[in-house]
């Protein structure tokens, strides 16, 4: 069949028209609103008979430049038709945080575990070079530190007779504390992409760091104080800061590849959805860490550090409860314990750790 | 649906239903234009910022706190969220993807979701390494797609939007009268047997003529006219009153000429 393409093409631009004003309607956002069933049905028909259309002008005729056009047209159409923002705009941030989150983070546990374990075995060698050579104090911790360089004890004498104003420059300290952090989750998380190297290499050498400042107070008989002062936030610092490492590590283990027959793109799909939701997890818990850090762990009044132990260690135990626990619900008989799927349905066991 | 991790500069998409398309990559180039827009924008964003909430902190040390405060969370906001809030908002495009109408697409060819922009966006610094975006350009140059490193973790692909538009015959001096013409059963067999690609190189080799050496011109229309005699075959009186590039000229005019009803 030879095809006559100036008739073609007279018979068919109308249709090709009508489905451009559609799509330049969608791309420009005049068709927010979802569809009437007529009108979707129009669309779908002008797509439909479009795309008929290419593939009879590259089968029969050799005309490059609608070819091309048609294309560009059915690209851009196909882009509009498929669009999945109503799901994603319908997100629940109870359900997500309640639920979403737990439920991932417990599917990568073990990249918490190991994310954990390489940041306190840094901590214990930091702890252990301290303790047998205390010249390296200022080689171990890094300049930006440097308030750290000196006797533990004269900085505590000195914390614990200063007077404490609840607003000089509480809330920009606080604000830094949550976008550094923040930036430091995501940058553990990101540096996965290195086989999951420099993301093990970021939590080792962090944990080195505070090894080395708890080795030095508690030497220095000042453990109260430490624990006073580093566990009120830590509580959810550090964990959030080990969820950066757990996104890391999983980004590491798609990168390689281990145990999956999947392609990289399609490995990196399944994680997509997991990856975000521990995330965005770390963030919220780094964003109550600034502002405890900030408004009560600076306060060092000798008969406030059993409050701000306890607090520190009801965080502690409550935050391992909710990731622990939260998002499960007994089901059948009770005994039956079925685990509440994310909401993105990524339940697959092909990339959990 | 699946993707073709195909030649350089296309990714050729396919579609359930059977159809395939290609859209164009957008090359290393133009992306690190795009991104030193993006990159002003931010800048003088954090700069009116800076003004604006200068002024809040002159009210007090209460609002001096306050101000920088709000600064630093502002700056945090900019740097991370300006291009996941642009793409979400402007169907994969920032200002400086606009201006190089470059798109950002999921590799399935689908838009975006939101869960891929934030990944694209949050996976940004590894890009940055360790100096303005050096790993991700160079992954770019590497992979097969142009995908930067975030690309890879997001699964998309930045592509070229290209408008198309007619190619003006006039300018090409292919316009005019065109022997071809009167024998519309033969030309439809030539535009039949005539591949996108060999219309697109007889274009070309029209379009640069000129700059050609005479020796090459020669040799270059006589072989293009000889292949495309053999595809469709007019009548000797036509053949032979065409030199060779007149013979691929009229073949031009007859492949991208439109319809004149």
């Amino acid at each position: 069949m030879i095809l006559d393409l100036d008739k073609f093409i007279a018979k068919e631009q109308p249709v090709w028209e009508e489905l451009e004003r559609f799509v330049v309607d969608k791309e420009e956002g005049k068709e927010q609103t979802a569809m009437p069933l007529e009108k979707a049905n129009r669309f779908l028909y002008l797509y439909q008979r479009a795309s008929s259309d290419l593939v009879r002008l590259k089968t029969f005729a050799g005309e490059a430049d609608t070819a091309f056009y048609l294309e560009n047209l059915i690209a851009r159409a196909y882009r509009q038709l498929h669009i999945r923002r109503k799901r994603e705009l319908g997100f629940r941030p109870l359900r997500w945080f309640l639920v979403s989150l737990p439920c991932t983070f417990r599917r990568h546990w073990k990249a918490f575990a190991l994310s954990t374990a390489l940041f306190l075995f840094g901590a214990l060698l930091g702890a252990l070079v301290l303790g047998l050579d205390y010249d390296q104090k200022r080689n171990l911790i890094p300049e930006q530190f440097g308030h750290l360089y000196g006797d533990p004890s004269d900085r505590v004498a000195k914390e614990e007779a200063a007077e404490f104003d609840n607003f000089a420059s509480r809330q920009t300290f606080s604000t830094s504390l949550m976008t550094h952090n923040t930036k430091v989750a995501i940058f553990t998380a990101a540096s996965g992409f290195f086989w999951g190297i420099l993301t093990m290499i970021l939590l080792f050498y962090n944990g080195i760091i505070i090894g080395v400042v708890c080795f030095d107070y508690l030497q220095a008989g000042e453990g109260v104080f430490l624990t006073a002062w580093l566990l009120p936030h830590g509580s959810f610092e550090l964990p959030a800061i080990f969820m950066g490492g757990q996104a890391g590590l999983m980004i590491g283990r798609a990168v390689i590849g281990w145990g999956s027959e999947l392609r990289l793109p399609e490995r990196f799909r399944l994680i997509r959805n997991d990856l975000l939701t521990i995330l965005g997890g770390a963030a919220v818990l780094l964003i109550w860490a600034g502002l405890v850090e900030s408004f009560l762990s600076q306060y060092h009044k000798p008969e406030f550090y059993p409050w701000k132990i306890t607090l520190g260690l009801a965080q502690l135990i409550l935050l391992f409860a909710f990731l622990g626990y939260a998002g499960k619900r007994t089901s059948g008989s009770g005994k039956k314990r079925t685990e509440v799927l994310s909401s993105d349905g990524l339940s697959h066991s092909a990339q959990s750790n | 649906m699946n993707y073709k991790l195909g030649s350089r500069n296309s990714l050729t998409i396919s579609t359930p239903d059977g159809l395939s398309f290609q859209q164009t990559i957008a090359t290393p180039y133009a992306r690190g234009m795009a991104a030193l827009i993006d990159l002003l924008m931010i800048i003088v964003c954090n700069f009116a910022l800076s003004i604006g909430l200068g002024v809040l902190g002159a009210l007090g040390s209460f609002f001096a706190d306050a101000a920088t405060s709000l600064m630093i969370l502002g700056f945090f906001v900019t740097s991370v969220g300006y291009g996941m809030i642009l793409e979400w908002l402007m169907g994969g495009q920032t200002l400086g993807k606009k201006v190089f109408r470059l798109r950002v697409i999921d590799q399935r060819g689908l838009m975006l979701t939101l869960p891929q922009v934030i990944i694209r966006n949050l996976l940004r610094p590894v890009d940055l390494l360790p100096v303005y975006y050096l790993f991700g350009a160079l992954f770019c140059f590497f992979s097969k797609n142009c995908q930067r490193l975030g690309d890879f973790a997001a699964g998309t692909v930045v592509i070229r939007e290209v408008r198309p538009s007619a190619p003006d015959l006039e300018t090409l001096g292919v316009a005019g009268d065109n022997s071809f013409t009167r024998y519309p059963h033969i030309e439809a067999r030539l535009r039949q047997r005539t591949t996108p690609e060999e219309a697109q190189l007889a274009l070309d080799a029209i379009v640069r003529r000129d700059t050609l050496p005479p020796e090459r011109r020669l040799e270059l229309f006589h072989d293009m006219a000889n292949h495309f005699r053999e595809l469709a075959t007019f009548p000797d009186e036509v053949q032979e009153a065409l030199s060779d590039e007149q013979y691929v000229r009229n073949t031009v005019q007859t492949l991208y000429r439109k319809s004149q009803a």
